[in-house]
């Protein structure tokens, strides 16, 4: 599908680009990894009160195959990691994932011997959301800001693995 | 009619006389401090009517690093006809950390014990499962024993 | 080391594993099974996944700052938490609170509850397929969260119960607030009665399942609205009444069969007791020491610092936005106990008592000192009889601090009680149990 002329990315392309970036950041299907205390506030976020549906990221897949985000919500032990680290792999491309909360960001307040400090030193991360726990507020604006990225993003037909 | 604690206690010291090594009070609450061999007993006793503490509310270990007498357990018990709790504490020594287990009496003392096992290294004898509940396999050392450094982990996978 | 139930497992069954990322595993707790067909035949519980090291990081850290950690226990009901471990170390410094903030501790508790068994319920009837209830007991917490958000400043994780009282009044519009939660959560319970008590399918799935007699609750050391539900009447604020409990009037609803339905039903019921209490204190509430109008002149902590150089500040001084006007004036009715509380801002901002209070309470080594020992109190929390044990050596830090988390001792049944069952009937099993990982796992 790639339309190159002197090294350029054509007129088509890039429209095509972007209309693929459109319609994958409107329906982006999560899976929530819940562990803790931050699982109360997604599910007030998910919740009729403040409706994550109306931003086109409602449907809430339970299994890691189906889902394109990877929202990491609560604190990760040592215990949990590989847990993580093996949804992380099961997911298909393409694939985001959300730090959701102080804990997933550094480990929060929780620096001691179980727990990992942050989740990026176990898979790579798109979109750190501090708090402790985030508000539903900050939640929307950061997912918001996913969207921007992902609108943004080159996108290819065939997805390599992303290079970590 | 319920009997009164002073009562209870008068009945404990009299029936374990040799094994009950000092009763204290402290902010209202009543605290036996007995020998380690006679816990089960002393337990068995106390489950059975009139006195009906047929509940181990919590049962933890205390680590006092540097005494001979290292590690030391508690146990609350509780009954639901008087509405009294009880706490028992039963001293361990460092190089012969091993106590009788709770599990025929009391079911719930199955995770408790394994708790502490993990968190103390504290050995009970008689217990059908001990292993690990909160930490994993290959953990070393023992995170709640007051030699453990607060921060040093123990990664299950290689971290970045 | 080869899991138990791999040592006894049988010819011709079926391992299967559930969790530790499961959707009904809500938190992370690992379920494993040996199934004959559909049947349960034995089961193994694995946790952990959630530790978090509370009681190591406890004796690091100081009795102050150790508050937030209690928070994030049981991330339900926080209030609940920190009255508990608040007023473990009361005991031990002999302090009581005055009685206004007795009251909001008391309805702040309530609502807590509410929250809790809500949580628990909708967890539990969306895992039966009921997505609606989900979504209508949300909204009711919703509800309750605006009026703690409007008194704590924080939705959830609050630290708002402080040695000695209460960190701040309420806001002077608070009963409206009340007034509209309770309403909103009464008419989501009358739905939910409607939609799940009389249901067929819910109760096809839960009545006679899971079915605990009293003596292995007892056994199991089961408290909380799990053990009323075998009709054992046991209710730590009325066998060992603390705040203002004995002055109020309520309920406890027992159960008959102690299996799941009675579960939910209990849960139910206690939810309208506590609006019930929470209505009792609103009408009991003392006044405020003072009046809770805003300060709207003043001077600005800046100016006030700046202006006390010379001499003390005649003027109130206003405070950052979220707490409204000043704050000395409501200490009295509020907070009592000298060394523990933090001082008024003013009196920090403008003289030097209060400056020294401050570093005092904050300095390491200083702060609150419980006496020498050791003390367990224990309040009733969403699930069960919360209890803290703390030794202190006299110094700021705890030496030892133990939780008795109520649902460590309930999920701890879990694997007895499921075997003989369906595979399907772990799911409402276990969503009536309210499994809360920080809490369990500490
Ligand atoms: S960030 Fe805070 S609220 Fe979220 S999981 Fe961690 S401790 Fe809990």
């Amino acid at each position: 599908m790639k339309h190159k002329k002197d090294g350029k990315v054509g007129f088509i392309t890039t429209t095509f680009n972007s209309m693929l970036g459109w319609g994958r950041k409107f329906s982006l299907y999560q899976y929530p990894f819940i562990t803790a205390c931050c699982g109360m506030e997604y599910m007030s976020a998910a919740c009729a009160h403040y409706d994550l549906d109306r931003f086109g990221m409602g449907w809430t897949r339970f299994t890691p195959r189906q889902a394109d985000m990877l929202l990491v919500v609560g604190t990760i032990s040592h215990k949990e990691a590989p847990v993580l680290r093996t949804v992380y792999d099961q997911m298909t491309e393409p694939k985001w994932v959300v730090a959701f909360g102080a804990c997933a960001v550094s480990g929060g307040i929780y620096d001691n011997y179980a727990v990992v400090q942050g989740i990026d030193r176990i898979i790579p991360v798109d979109v750190y959301i501090p708090g402790c726990p985030p508000r539903p507020e900050t939640i929307i604006n950061a997912l918001i800001k996913l969207q921007e990225k992902i609108q943004k993003e080159g996108h290819e037909w065939r997805f390599q693995k992303k290079k970590s | 009619m319920a009997i009164s604690k002073e009562k209870i206690l008068e009945d404990l010291k009299q029936k374990f006389s040799d094994n009950i090594l000092d009763m204290t009070a402290q902010f209202g609450d009543d605290i036996i401090h007995i020998k380690k061999e006679a816990l089960q007993d002393i337990v068995n006793f106390l489950k059975e009517d009139p006195y009906a503490f047929t509940m181990l509310l919590d049962l933890t270990c205390v680590d006092y690093q540097g005494e001979e007498e290292r590690f030391e357990m508690v146990y609350h018990l509780f009954s639901l006809s008087l509405n009294l709790r009880l706490r028992f504490k039963a001293r361990l020594k460092q190089n012969d950390c091993k106590i009788v287990s709770l599990t025929p009496i009391f079911k719930n003392a199955n995770w408790l014990e394994r708790e502490v096992y993990d968190m103390f290294g504290v050995h009970f004898e008689g217990h059908p499962y001990l292993r690990r509940l909160f930490m994993y396999d290959g953990f070393e050392g023992h995170p709640l024993r007051k030699d453990y450094p607060l921060r040093k982990q123990q990664p299950k996978i290689d971290l970045r | 080391m080869k899991y138990r139930i791999q040592q006894e497992a049988r010819e011709g069954t079926m391992l299967i594993n559930m969790g530790p990322s499961h959707p009904a595993m809500h938190g992370t707790t690992r379920v494993m099974l040996e199934l004959d067909g559909e049947k349960i035949i034995n089961c193994e519980l694995e946790m952990g996944y959630l530790h978090r090291g509370f009681e190591k990081i406890c004796e690091n850290k100081t009795f102050f700052n150790m508050l937030i950690y209690t928070d994030r226990m049981n991330y339900v009901s926080p209030l609940i938490n920190n009255t508990g471990y608040v007023m473990t170390l009361e005991k031990m410094l002999g302090i009581e609170a005055p009685e206004r903030a007795q009251y909001i501790r008391v309805i702040l508790n309530e609502f807590s509850r509410v929250c809790d068994h809500l949580t628990a319920l909708a967890a539990m009837c969306m895992e039966c397929g009921a997505f609606t209830v989900f979504l209508y007991m949300m909204k009711a917490r919703e509800y309750i969260w605006d009026l703690m958000e409007q008194t704590t400043g924080a939705r959830m994780t609050t630290s708002f119960i402080r040695v000695g009282g209460v960190r701040s009044d309420f806001p002077s519009d608070w009963k409206k607030t009340t007034r509209i939660a309770i309403d909103e959560t009464r008419k989501v319970l009358k739905d939910c009665h409607g939609l799940m008590s009389k249901n067929k399918i819910f109760l096809n799935r839960t009545r006679d399942v899971a079915i605990v007699t009293s003596e292995l609750a007892i056994n199991y050391g089961w408290t909380g609205p799990c053990l009323r539900s075998t009709g054992v009447n046991y209710d730590v604020r009325k066998a060992f009444p603390y705040l203002v409990y004995d002055q109020l009037e309520f309920e406890i609803p027992l159960g008959e069969r102690g299996d799941n339905f009675d579960r939910y039903m209990v849960r139910m019921q206690e939810m309208e007791q506590s609006l019930r209490m929470v209505e009792q204190c609103m009408a009991k509430i003392p006044k405020p020491s003072s009046s809770s109008e805003s300060v709207t002149k003043g001077l600005e902590p800046a100016e006030a610092i700046k202006a006390s150089r010379t001499k003390k500040p005649e003027e109130r001084i206003k405070l950052s936005p979220n707490l409204e006007g000043t704050e000395k004036e409501k200490y009295p009715g509020i907070l009592s106990g000298k060394k523990c509380i933090v001082p008024p801002k003013e009196d920090t901002y403008t003289n030097i008592e209060g400056l020294i209070s401050h570093f005092k309470l904050f300095m390491r080594g200083h702060g609150i000192r419980p006496p020498k020992g050791e003390a367990y109190f224990a309040v009733e929390g969403g699930s069960g009889e919360l209890g803290f044990y703390i030794i202190s050596d006299g110094t700021d830090k705890p030496y030892r601090l133990h939780l008795r988390a109520p649902c460590f001792h309930i999920v701890a049944a879990l694997e007895e009680i499921v075997r003989g069952n369906y595979l399907a009937d772990i799911i409402p099993t276990f969503g009536s149990m309210n499994m809360i990982g920080g809490e369990l796992d500490r």
